[in-house]
């Protein structure tokens, strides 16, 4: 009973993480309709800063309860890094090829994602980075006899937190209206006099601003290392393949799916831990192509 | 069966092909042992490149899961040395290309239903299926160590060559050399009759617009479905052809990455020409190899390489060399 307890916490914990960057990448998707091959390693480039922060600022020898605060208050850092990279990258590289075929956005993204790669084993050496300072600060809970690190209910509590901001942000403010707008009709947004250059600007830094903020709430969990980007973008991929591209309510969804499905796969027959995804994924895209919740 | 108008553009390919497999032929008198394994790799994945291109550049549909048919040739190579103990790369290339018509054809029967960044997601997700497979089946596929496959394992020519015993090394890398490029003059010329053909002419029919094409009477997706399945057999030859150069087989071939280098290699020299994917294959091979030999940082220079590309020459090497010599013939006339 209590390991289906710290099964379910597991399942949800890694959902929350999932669910960050799926969002970023869904996003960017239904506004731009751009499929972000770089995506990953703007999350894994997130968890590095914010690793790099949050450890060399305080070591592992912060105590006390000031110093704790100091490191959560740090640890975002990550995600505004890499939301300003995206800031940067969509008006220099994405915006001068709108104009040609889908298929050099991609290539240029996958290109990003080699540069990204390097730039981060340039900045940050091939060692792994983790701050595990926090984790070991905030202590474990017990659930019946086990132990859980209190830290993974904080990411749940962040991860829940982001949704509602974002459900928020996109359906409730007036910057959420342009936002559905353009992605609607691109062409009718800007006839309308919405300035779409800049929408495309903010939208893809909320979505890099996402994947930054995936990668900084989990290093404190497990350790950034060389190579995390990729296996993380394949599964937000599948995650927003079965929720459907470009929507918020199908990267929740899907992000849940899949880590539960990852879960029970795990605990039964792991070597279909990965596949089976994968299998979803293809079995989803068949019968209905815009996944669960995705428009026509 | 070439049609009366294609004659003269193949007594084109004949001008600009002659030479160059004359050249290829004499080159092991003049370059070191090195240069002739490097090219040996860029002929074997310029054959990927080929099949690749068959359905990007002529019929429109950008795949990022050839990875699945490059790593099934690779694999099944691997499979039957090991496992079926047979020698002849005869054999194991037919086994090699069985293997990936089977797995082209389901995976192709599923993808082609869809079009444009659906097509390319889910030969993505198709392709990682097979990389988690082959990744978690250790006890099969050797799991992250890969599958060896010795050269002295090998033989070719239905055994007429066999590389044991002293000098096995250097014997290889030269009968090898001939034997892909053999393998390669055939699978070019296949590749340019199918795309001459009326087959192909109808896949390129497709790739400019669907709907007349269908009004026309070409049943599209079956066509789409045969594009996919020959270009996964030359993708998967192209594997069969790399696992004794390389001697082992890894996930890594498998891996999705992988197949952005396919692509990477077609647009490097050009998807819209017949020739680019070749010159790219060769290109993308030497400019890795030494990337990779002259700095840690080599996806940095690969990526930067990438993204100058498709600023800049988005034609390729090959596009951009033929309108640099329409100007110049322009020039000249007048």
């Amino acid at each position: 009973m209590e390991i289906l307890v710290i099964q379910v916490l597991n399942s949800i914990f890694y959902a929350a993480v999932l669910f960050l960057i799926a969002a970023g990448l869904s996003l960017i998707y239904g506004v731009m309709r751009i499929v972000n091959l770089a995506h990953g390693n703007f999350f894994a480039f997130g968890a590095f800063v914010s690793a790099w922060a949050v450890g060399g600022l305080f070591g592992t020898g912060g105590s006390g309860g000031l110093a704790l605060m100091g490191q959560l208050l740090l640890l975002p850092i990550g995600a505004f890094a890499v939301a300003a990279l995206g800031a940067a990258l969509e008006p220099t590289l994405l915006r001068p090829l709108y104009k040609r075929p889908e298929e050099y956005i991609l290539l240029i993204t996958f290109g990003l994602l080699m540069i990204l790669e390097d730039v981060i084993k340039l900045l940050f050496g091939g060692t792994p980075l983790t701050a595990s300072s926090i984790t070991d600060a905030l202590g474990i809970i017990r659930i019946g006899g086990l132990k859980y690190p209190t830290y993974n209910l904080v990411v749940i509590g962040i991860g829940i937190l982001a949704c509602l901001a974002l459900w928020w942000f996109i359906y409730r403010t007036r910057f959420g209206v342009i936002l559905r707008a353009t992605s609607q009709d691109r062409r009718m947004a800007s006839a309308l006099g919405l300035n779409v250059g800049r929408v495309y600007v903010q939208a893809f830094a909320i979505g890099c601003f996402m994947a930054g903020l995936g990668g900084a709430v989990v290093v404190p969990a497990q350790a950034a290392v060389l190579g995390m980007g990729l296996d993380f973008l394949i599964l937000a991929f599948v995650v927003i393949v079965i929720g459907g591209l470009g929507s918020l309510e199908g990267a929740l969804v899907g992000a849940l799916i899949v880590s539960f499905v990852r879960t029970a796969a795990i605990q039964f027959y792991p070597e279909m831990e990965l596949a089976v995804l994968y299998l979803i994924a293809a079995a989803v895209l068949l019968v209905r192509p815009t996944g669960l919740f995705g428009r026509a | 069966m070439p049609s009366a108008h294609s004659v003269p553009s193949f007594l084109r390919l004949l001008a600009v092909a002659v030479p160059v497999i004359a050249a290829l032929a004499l080159l092991p008198r003049f370059a070191g042992i090195y240069q002739i394994e490097l090219i040996t790799y860029g002929l074997a994945f310029a054959i990927a490149a080929l099949g690749f291109n068959l359905l990007l550049g002529y019929t429109g549909l950008l795949s990022f899961g050839h990875s699945a048919y490059f790593g099934a040739g690779a694999y099944t190579v691997a499979f039957i040395a090991r496992d079926l103990h047979v020698h002849s790369m005869e054999l194991c290339i037919l086994g090699a290309l069985a293997s990936s018509l089977l797995i082209a054809a389901l995976f192709g029967y599923v993808c082609v239903r869809h079009t444009r960044i659906f097509f390319g997601i889910l030969t993505l997700a198709l392709s990682q299926v097979l990389w988690s497979l082959a990744f978690k089946f250790f006890w099969v596929t050797g799991g992250t160590d890969g599958i060896r496959v010795p050269r002295t394992g090998i033989t070719l020519l239905a055994g007429l060559l066999d590389f044991r015993g002293p000098g096995a090394y250097q014997r290889f890398v030269y009968s090898y050399y001939y034997y892909v490029l053999a393998i390669f003059v055939m699978a070019a010329l296949v590749m340019w009759v199918i795309v001459h053909s009326p087959f192909g002419k109808a896949l390129q029919a497709i790739r400019d617009n669907e709907t007349r094409a269908g009004f026309v009477g070409i049943r599209v997706s079956r066509y789409r479905w045969i594009a996919f399945i020959i270009s996964g057999l030359f993708t998967g030859l192209a594997g069969a052809l790399w696992v004794p150069l390389n001697g082992l087989t890894t996930p890594e071939v498998l891996y999705w990455p992988f197949s952005g280098e396919i692509v990477f290699m077609t647009v490097l020299g050009g998807f819209r020409t017949f020739f680019g994917p070749i010159v790219g294959a060769i290109a993308f091979n030497y400019l890795k190899v030494y990337a990779v030999a002259s700095s840690q940082y080599w996806q940095l220079v690969l990526g930067c390489v990438l993204v100058a590309m498709v600023m800049l020459l988005p034609t390729g090497i090959v596009g951009t060399l033929g309108r640099l010599a329409d100007k110049l013939s322009k020039l000249r006339k007048s």
